[in-house]
């Protein structure tokens, strides 16, 4: 066998072993070490069993992942979340929001939706922003007789929304992977963001002012005996303090005032001083944030440890220029290829989970780039929009799942499923502005930084 | 045999805990940092190691504690269908084939690794002020070897779920919000239920 036949049986044996459910960080380190040590296999140098340079390799790409400046970020923004997660300010947040949402048709959805995004991009959790909006916002649209799967989905997609809109860690880590600017990256990320969530809104007022029965308005007496000089207190208390907190966080990174892992920092410390003046900040409530940081932290950064070893020997073993002859001899138009890698990662959502996808599969894809003249920020947006899909579709629907885990026994998986399509269709709506009109990408990083 | 996987799951625990802290020593560090650069027009000269010397020493330290929690991605979409003995047969196998194997070279490549740094006494280029780092480069042996011991407890559990068809029960620790959550309600429904069948005559 040549050496790039190995390199494809080593990816295929590792797809394989993904599928026994081992933790793949040490799967991709043992392989990479396996397939390594016959990769650099040097007669003259074997005086003894483990006079091989796959054991440089890997100690030297362990401590690139150590020293990697933009990785910083990734703890410093979790920390940041779970402080966030803990300060009881969601709902606060949701029923200011659907005061002040009264007068809209699905006013509950539309203050769901609103919460859902504005809560997931400060934590950039989507497990705690379902379970604890699912708990909040879902028994109250239920009880005010909105439909069950309209209900769900609303939930369900705006949880998911913390991962696309910036300050999120899974751009942070796809920064580190492709190795662009995260700041870039971030200015990309906004227009597209806020078009997705636009959209989402778009459907959920839409929809609820077409057919009314879907979501109907809360009986008069509930909610006109509130004032507007009350509704702009309430936000001011609960809306406010959160968006302040992002406003700056993002803004001190996209004017360059500081690095993304400063400016994490600062949002932590911000994260710290908000859940003080809401008066959650216990001991126990910070050893839980710490604690569950650096279980994070560990799963997303040995990750790269894995991957970076893997992905050395890989390429080495000349595996990337295999998968790279064979792809560009499928002579293929750039909107084919693209077309083409985003259908591949669509389907690599349906069983894994984005930090698996980005940190091991998007790499494979990233050298073909420059061939087909596509911008890895333009991508990494469009992966980013795509992976917002991985948490929505069965059987790995995450957001689903948890969703289910907190709803009433009478509510069925399918329920869910039926409200989240609607959302997954805005997805692709957005991807499809998105091909034909990449300046939504461009434009902001290209006014800021005039790249 | 359950004493020693515990004793294990104590020690990855206390130390992936004890490290975790590192994080507010890099919150309060970098946000110094950004304070007298902009407030006092003083940078300082040793945070960006700080910074990273903080997270790397972080999620290092955490491996260990995190496989003892389960905590480490796993591609589940078959896995969860198996009944556990299948599950802890297939990962028995599996830890002396990819676990154990990588580890150990971490391990014993990262003493050389160190070793050589120890013996210049080496200091980070990334600023002039000769913040060593050493000390860093020696978070790799160390942090495998708690990964190995923890390997063992992990297959201690393999093994026990072999016998009994039972995975063992976890050390109560703190866990993500949904899992909780989750756990929460789910006890609700069947307190719920419990409730209900007792009282299913009451008057209403």
């Amino acid at each position: 066998m040549t050496d790039p036949q190995i390199a494809i049986m080593m990816l295929g044996i590792f797809v394989l072993t993904i599928l026994l459910g081992f933790p793949i960080a040490f799967t991709l380190i043992a392989m990479g070490v396996a397939f390594g040590y016959y990769a650099y296999y040097d007669p003259e140098r074997m005086q003894y069993f483990f006079d091989n340079r796959v054991f440089d390799l890997l100690v030297n790409q362990t401590y690139s992942v150590m020293a990697n400046d933009v990785l910083t970020a990734v703890p410093l923004f979790l920390f940041m979340g779970y402080i966030v997660e803990r300060a009881n300010i969601v709902d606060r947040l949701f029923f200011s929001l659907q005061i002040a949402a009264r007068n809209l048709p699905g006013s509950m959805a539309v203050a769901a939706l609103a919460t859902c995004a504005l809560f997931a991009t400060a934590t950039g959790i989507i497990g705690a922003v379902v379970t604890l909006m699912g708990l909040l916002a879902f028994p109250a649209m239920l009880k005010a007789r909105y439909n069950t799967s309209f209900a769900a989905g609303v939930i369900c997609a705006g949880g998911c929304l913390g991962i696309l809109i910036p300050p999120s860690i899974m751009l942070i880590v796809y920064a580190a992977t492709a190795g662009i600017s995260v700041v870039q990256l971030y200015a990309g990320a906004m227009l597209p963001g806020f078009l997705l969530a636009g959209l989402y809104m778009i459907y959920v007022v839409g929809r609820a002012s077409l057919n009314p029965s879907l979501a109907p308005k809360p009986p008069a007496e509930e909610t006109q005996d509130v004032s507007t000089g009350e509704v702009l207190i309430m936000l001011a208390t609960s809306f406010l303090p959160l968006a302040a907190l992002i406003l700056s966080v993002l803004g001190a990174i996209l004017f360059g005032l500081a690095t993304p892992s400063e400016a994490a920092a600062v949002g932590a410390l911000g994260g710290l001083v908000l859940a003080a003046i809401y008066r959650s900040l216990t001991w126990e409530r910070l050893k839980e944030s710490v604690y569950l940081t650096a279980r994070t932290a560990a799963m997303v950064c040995w990750l790269f440890v894995g991957s970076w070893t893997f992905a050395s020997v890989f390429s080495y073993l000349g595996g990337h220029d295999l998968i790279e002859e064979f792809v560009l001899g499928l002579n293929l138009s750039p909107v084919a290829f693209l077309i083409l890698a985003q259908l591949i990662i669509f389907l690599l959502g349906w069983p894994l989970e984005w930090s698996e996808i980005i940190i091991i599969f998007v790499p494979i894809f990233l050298p073909m780039l420059p061939h087909f003249g596509v911008d890895p920020l333009f991508f990494g947006i469009l992966v980013a929009l795509n992976l917002q899909t991985s948490f929505l579709t069965p059987p790995m629907a995450m957001a689903a799942y948890y969703l289910k885990g907190v709803a009433p026994p009478h509510i069925q998986l399918m329920e869910i499923f039926k409200g989240v399509m609607p959302f997954l269709s805005m997805v692709f709506l957005a991807m499809i502005i998105l091909y034909n009109f990449p300046q939504i990408v461009e434009w902001l990083p290209n006014y800021l930084y005039g790249r | 045999m359950t004493d020693f996987l515990f004793l294990i799951d104590k020690i990855s625990a206390w130390v992936g805990k004890a490290f975790a802290w590192c994080i507010l020593i890099m919150t309060f560090g970098v946000s110094y940092e950004v304070f007298v650069r902009y407030v006092l027009r003083a940078p300082t000269s040793w945070a960006f190691d700080i910074s990273y010397i903080m997270y790397g020493t972080l999620f290092m330290m955490a491996g260990a504690y995190t496989l003892s929690r389960d905590g480490h991605v796993r591609g589940d979409v078959i896995y969860r269908l198996w009944p556990p003995r299948v599950q802890a047969g297939i990962e028995f196998v599996l830890y002396f084939l990819f676990f154990f194997p990588g580890v150990t070279a971490m391990i014993y490549a990262g003493i050389d690794y160190a070793s050589y740094s120890w013996r210049f006494q080496e200091v980070s280029v990334m600023s002039p002020a000769n913040v060593p780092i050493f000390q860093f480069k020696s978070i790799i042996p160390v942090a495998a070897f708690f990964l190995l011991l923890q390997g063992i407890a992990q297959v201690i559990r393999c093994v026990i779920c072999m016998r009994s068809g039972e995975w063992p029960a976890h050390l109560h620790d703190v866990e993500e919000m949904e899992t909780v959550l989750m756990h929460h309600q789910e006890d609700e429904q069947r307190m719920a239920e419990a409730h209900g069948g007792e009282g299913g005559g009451q008057p209403r």
